[in-house]
């Protein structure tokens, strides 16, 4: 630490002071911050878990009557009849502000509301288990967007996390601990200087007065 | 408005399509990259993309640029023959990488 350049000069030791005030201060609120994403995080990271397990649960007992549906009909009919969807999805996008993370948030609209509007065939000429494989298709799609914004979220705030812990790390057991270090040099050599000037001043003082009065004490 | 694409498995995505979702097939991850690629080129016109596990698996470069940016959301979904589990590994690296270790106990 001493090593390092720092001019031992009363000046440089109040700028020191300053820094060292300015780091102790923006350290405690990146620990703020950082404690409370991190109160955040494991909110979401909770939620995140749940939704995850529903939608992979739904998906695949989705796709399992959609496997059914698809040995109950030739590839051909199946794929004419999903051909032209009637239904159509348009996403808005907001933002949220999560300690100045900016997540997102969806909010979506269907063209048709009325949900039996997902099957975009006749009845005639397919089978009911198609319309089953749709349906589940179309519960679980809620969730699926759920995810999307949790996870999404969840992703964006680990980034904020660990930048904001490397921060904190970094001023906590570097830039700290080398303020530190130099202001205490700096006080010591300036102290020693003192001391010196000290006894300097003695010395001549006591050749002065030899030299002025041949006195000895 | 922003839309939602899908891209996976051409058996995959075909459900996906009668809800009105863009489907993009594609039959190997190298397909499915190249997709991603000119999905996410220019604007942010694509807000969620699902990606299937199974294409995803080979593709982590690909998907992880997206992980700092707020658009578009890289979700994984599982396949036709269930999840591998890579949505929930997704979710354990994130956690480990703002905790700094494993807390959810899996």
């Amino acid at each position: 630490m001493a090593g390092t350049a720092v001019t031992p000069t009363r000046m440089v030791l109040n700028q020191l002071k300053g820094r060292l005030k300015t780091a102790r201060r923006g350290h405690k609120l990146l620990k703020d911050k950082r404690d409370e994403l991190m109160r955040q995080f494991l909110d979401v990271i909770k939620q995140n878990k749940e939704l995850r397990e529903r939608v992979e649960q739904g998906l695949t007992d989705a796709f399992a009557s959609m496997q059914v549906a698809s040995s109950l009909m030739s590839p051909e009919m199946l794929e004419q009849s999903l051909l032209y969807p009637r239904q159509s999805v348009e996403l808005g996008i907001k933002y949220k502000n999560i300690m100045s993370v900016n997540v997102p948030v969806y909010s979506f609209s269907t063209k048709n509301n009325d949900p039996s509007e997902i099957y975009p065939y006749g009845f005639a000429q397919t089978s009911g288990e198609l319309d089953d494989a749709l349906g589940k298709m179309a519960d679980v799609f809620q969730d699926m967007l759920e995810l999307a914004q949790v996870e999404k979220t969840m992703q964006l705030l680990a980034e904020e996390i660990e930048k904001t812990r490397r921060r904190v790390n970094a001023l906590e057991y570097i830039m700290i601990p080398e303020l530190e270090g130099n202001i205490k040099y700096i006080s010591m050599k300036l102290e020693e200087n003192e001391n010196a000037t000290k006894v300097r001043l003695l010395k001549v003082k006591e050749m002065v007065l030899q030299d002025a009065h041949n006195y000895k004490q | 408005m922003l839309k939602i694409a899908v891209i996976g498995g051409a058996e995959t995505v075909m459900g996906f399509k009668a809800l009105g979702l863009e489907t993009y097939p594609a039959a190997d991850p190298a397909e499915a990259s190249k997709i991603l690629r000119s999905l996410t080129r220019g604007s942010d016109e694509y807000a969620i993309i699902y990606i299937e596990e199974n294409l995803a698996e080979k593709m982590g470069q690909e998907i992880d640029r997206f992980k700092d940016r707020p658009t578009p959301a890289i979700i994984l979904i599982p396949g036709r023959e269930g999840t591998i589990g890579l949505g929930k590994q997704a979710l354990l690296s994130a956690v480990e990488r703002a905790v700094g270790t494993n807390i959810l106990g899996d």
